[in-house]
């Protein structure tokens, strides 16, 4: 028993050191929120309703769009509960006075107003029978307030997923070398020289604000393949004049940044259509993010590859031990070319997400990436003499560094100390692989 | 004397592994001036043994006496500090430094803290003395013959004052001349009151050094002897708990037409003009010294090196092999020497080593067919008895005898016509030798065509139909009828 459990915490290890993150950041940041839009609208409607029969209503809201949701969704739940909607109010204070002032005139009571945790907090509502005494005793309706935690809401852990994509992406590739006993400190330039190259593709060939769809994919296409042509080069040096990789991904790293720089002329690209951000932004399956659809996607893919494929096999085994490989027929040179081209050419679609994101190209995205990855990879279990590592820890690992920043913002953490966390918690994954191996 | 406690006393040691227990109480004792020959099949516990002594590994249970002190080993440190020094089958020395360097790591003669390179270099030259042998101390360590290196190490522990000194397969790669060599410094240990634990697989020598037997099965003691007491088929029957007829299988050879034909084989100065070839059905031995260019011959025939000349041709067609991959492809397999090194990724599973090879044809449209492997995988373990908890078990766990058969597994399952065999029992107990001399005579009758490497002149007697000799890169001759052969006929040739 107690040997499963040992079992247990130790290949499993960083998978409960990220529920424990996401469990104490889910308590701290555990607060009071306030209902907004249709949800907010439900509640306001419901009590309303328990005022008695066909009860005279105005509906105020601001001019944000969440407002906008709840009024509409307010005004139809009031219709179909029997209320009579007197005046819709969209807009400021200064709106519902006018309101206010018409429904007086009128003669007619009004017996409540269903407001938005923010309307209802306007200083026209603040004292209605003195300011407008021919409203009768009008109630001021809001949304009940109730504790969850910021960490918790789904925006946020979209947030956390989309704002990680373009590193966990990136690490895919980072995981196969790694496995190979390499290292690839090029794709965070890679990420630059993607993301300006598809921005100059898109202004200069495919027409600029005014590209299609089509020719937004091609320059993006044009952009990876470029980065895979790199990590081409990168792997032909390390195979065939048996450069070490950090060497050659170092030289590729100034290299990548300094064409990255002077492509985009040390400025910013941002002749750009508004649909560029299709990937990066918007979110078209179940209101989970684009990139990070294919983020899961890429995950599947590698994780099929890495355990039920050759390929897969092949990869280990050049890790484990290059000669015995090579001298079981393995084709260790190819396979080395291989792992070097996937991680150039998903650095490159790391760098078109990034500017999708940005809705812009410039040289100075991706600064420092190369390690964000590696730390995400380490901590995920893979370790860097290579031989050993699973996709889905990496995975994990990107996600656990996600979540101590987010965390660390939403707690108010000054971003200096930040990197210090950051840096301590890489260490002690690192640590907990060393203990986990020595038995 | 008789009173005086033994030098070293191992009491009821036991220690055990994910899946295996490798040692359940194990006892030891060793006087001065003792030589204690350790003998037991692979995976027997000796190795474990040895390492708990030299503090590698740390025993579940028993007490460890030296000097009558009961002294517990946690660390190399505490071993080293307690006098014992462990001459591991794989070196510890740094390719890097020259042999004094090596000696004289982590205890560094220093003045003034600046290393004092005139009296290291002044303290190993006596050493070397002491020992009878001139050692280059110019040169980095991985420019010396093995047999120099394990001077080295052998230099390494005296320096240490180590008052028992553990040799695990000294002479594995030893030739005789530098064996005798060697028994000449054991015999100078002796008299300076030095308890030595020898290991080794090679019972003849055990005859010559040795003064008492402890022989180890399946991680317990099963008996110990004065030499004077020994006989060879007692030792092996010891060893294997069962009697054991002949150390090689008979076999009628059915020789058919050649299969591999192998001419003018060049590489620089280690390889030069080799040519010979191998027919279906036969056992063809390649021997000489250490260095003779053997390995770095069926090395450029399996194409793991480039080489400068030479023709290669199976079954008559010639083939252009310049990866293994390649000659993979055309039908050859090559079992390394170095199982360690060449022939498996010990941190990864046995049934992962075994696929390596196979997966080509284990594959579909890049998918591994898991099942497949799995099933044969069992098949071969159970057909070569190889001894593993599970098929996930790591093959840096397996002891020596199985890693071998785990690598026999995968070429076996590849079918190659013609399997080149590397000194493929070297560091192997007599049980798993007899099982791979049988197999190697099975291939041969199944028509395979066979070239076999090796050190051991009665292994290449008892096996071959044909042997080679090889000196500095070149064929020296050619003995067409083995059986008839005799070792002193080889050597002659050997050193030619």
């Amino acid at each position: 028993m107690k040997r499963h459990l040992t079992k247990a915490l130790t290949e499993y290890g960083m998978v409960f050191v990220l529920l424990g993150l996401c469990a104490y950041f889910s308590i701290v940041t555990n607060t009071e929120q306030s209902p907004t839009g249709a949800a907010a609208a439900r509640q306001v409607v419901a009590s309303i309703a328990g005022l008695g029969n066909a009860p005279r209503v105005i509906i105020a809201a601001s001019d944000q769009p969440a407002d906008a949701e709840f009024a509409s969704a307010a005004e139809r739940g009031l219709a179909a509960a029997g209320a009579e909607v007197v005046a819709v109010v969209k807009g400021a204070p200064s709106d519902a006075r006018d309101v206010l002032v018409k429904a007086a005139a009128s003669g007619r009571g009004i017996d409540a107003i269903a407001c938005t945790d923010a309307t209802g907090a306007w200083l026209v509502f603040s004292e209605l029978e003195v300011d407008f005494p021919g409203l009768g005793t009008p109630k001021v309706i809001t949304a009940k307030p109730y504790r969850w935690p910021n960490f918790l809401k789904s925006e946020n852990l979209l947030n956390i997923a989309n704002q990680i994509a373009v590193i966990a992406i990136i690490a895919i590739g980072m995981t196969m070398v790694i496995i190979t006993a390499g290292i690839d400190l090029s794709v965070g330039s890679l990420i630059a020289f993607s993301a300006v190259l598809a921005a100059r593709f898109i202004r200069d060939y495919a027409g600029g604000v005014e590209a299609t769809p089509l020719g937004m994919t091609l320059a993006c296409i044009g952009a990876i393949v470029m980065c895979g042509v790199i990590g081409a080069f990168s792997g032909a040096m390390i195979t065939r004049f048996r450069i070490p990789p950090f060497i050659v991904t170092l030289a590729m790293m100034l290299v990548g940044s300094g064409l990255a720089y002077i492509l985009a002329k040390g400025q910013s690209i941002y002749q750009i259509p508004d649909s560029f951000v299709w990937l990066g932004r918007e979110a078209d399956f179940f209101g989970v993010p684009n990139a990070v659809v294919l983020m899961i996607i890429l995950y599947a893919v590698a994780h099929i590859v890495m355990t039920r494929m050759k390929l897969g096999r092949y990869i280990y085994a050049v890790g484990g031990n290059i000669e015995a490989a090579r001298l079981s027929g393995v084709p260790v040179k190819r396979v080395l070319m291989l792992v070097y081209i996937a991680s150039g050419v998903l650095a490159g679609l790391g760098g078109v997400v990034m500017a999708s994101q940005l809705k812009s190209g410039s040289a100075t995205y991706g600064n420092m990436y190369e390690l964000y990855v590696i730390a995400a990879v380490v901590v995920g279990g893979t370790s860097l003499s290579g031989g050993e590592g699973k996709m889905l820890g990496t995975l994990v690992g990107a996600f656990t560094i996600a979540v101590i920043q987010n965390g660390m913002n939403l707690t108010n953490v000054e971003s200096y100390t930040q990197k210090v966390v950051l840096g301590l918690v890489i260490l002690g994954a690192v640590l907990l692989d060393k203990i986990r191996h020595r038995r | 004397m008789s009173n005086a406690p033994p030098l070293l006393e191992m009491r009821g040691i036991v220690k055990s592994f994910p899946g295996v227990q490798a040692l359940r109480g194990v006892d030891l004792a060793l006087s001065r001036g003792e030589v204690l020959a350790f003998l037991g099949e692979n995976g027997a516990g000796k190795s474990t043994l040895m390492k708990v002594l030299g503090g590698a590994h740390i025993a579940e249970e028993g007490t460890i006496v030296i000097d009558g002190v009961v002294t517990p080993l946690t660390s190399p440190d505490d071993s080293r500090r307690a006098g014992v020094a462990v001459i591991y089958q794989e070196f510890n020395l740094v390719p890097g430094l020259t042999a004094g360097e090596n000696i004289f790591l982590g205890r560094e003669i220093c003045r003034a803290g600046f290393v004092s390179r005139k009296q290291e270099r002044k303290r190993a030259a006596e050493l070397f003395e002491r020992l009878g042998v001139g050692i280059d101390l110019d040169v980095p360590c991985r420019s010396l013959t093995t047999a120099q290196q394990q001077l080295v190490e052998i230099a390494k522990a005296l320096a240490l004052d180590a008052r028992i000194i553990v040799m695990d397969e000294p002479t594995a790669a030893l030739t005789s001349h530098e064996v005798e060599r060697l028994f000449e410094i054991i015999r100078d240990l002796k008299k300076h009151d030095i308890g030595v634990i020898y290991i080794s697989h090679r019972l003849d020598e055990i005859f010559t050094i040795a003064d008492r037997v402890t022989v180890l099965r399946d991680g317990a003691n099963v008996g110990e002897r004065p030499i004077g007491e020994m006989t060879r088929s007692h030792m092996i029957e010891m060893m294997v708990g069962r009697e054991l007829k002949d150390e090689f299988p008979s076999r009628v050879p059915v020789i058919g037409e050649p299969r591999l034909e192998v001419r003018g084989l060049r590489r620089g100065g280690a390889v030069r003009d080799v040519t010979f070839t191998v027919h279906r059905g036969e056992i063809l031995a390649l021997t000489g010294l250490v260095g003779a260019g053997r390995t770095e011959t069926v090395r450029l025939i399996f194409g793991a090196d480039e080489r400068e000349a030479g023709e290669i041709r199976i079954d008559g067609n010639p083939l252009a092999i310049r990866s293994p991959e390649e000659a993979i492809a055309s039908g050859i397999g090559l079992l390394t020497e170095d199982r360690k090194l060449q022939g498996l990724a010990l941190g990864h599973s046995v049934r992962e080593n075994f696929g390596l090879p196979n997966l080509i044809r284990l594959s579909r449209g890049g998918f591994v067919k898991l099942g497949r492997e799995r099933e044969e995988f069992d098949g071969y373990a159970k057909q070569l008895s190889i001894k593993i908890p599970n098929r996930e078990a790591r093959a840096g766990n397996l002891s020596g005898g199985n890693q071998q058969k785990v690598v026999l597994a995968k070429w076996l399952a590849r079918n190659c016509d013609v399997l080149i065999f590397d000194e493929p029992t070297r560091g192997i107990d007599v049980g798993s030798k007899y099982e791979i001399y049988l197999l190697m005579n099975e291939l041969a009758a199944a028509g395979k065509a066979i070239v076999m490497i090796s050190s051991e002149l009665p292994e290449v007697l008892g096996m071959a139909d044909r042997i080679l000799v090889m000196h500095e890169g070149r064929v020296t001759g050619e003995i067409t009828d083995a059986r008839r052969a005799t070792q002193e006929q080889i050597m002659e040739l050997a050193v030619a």
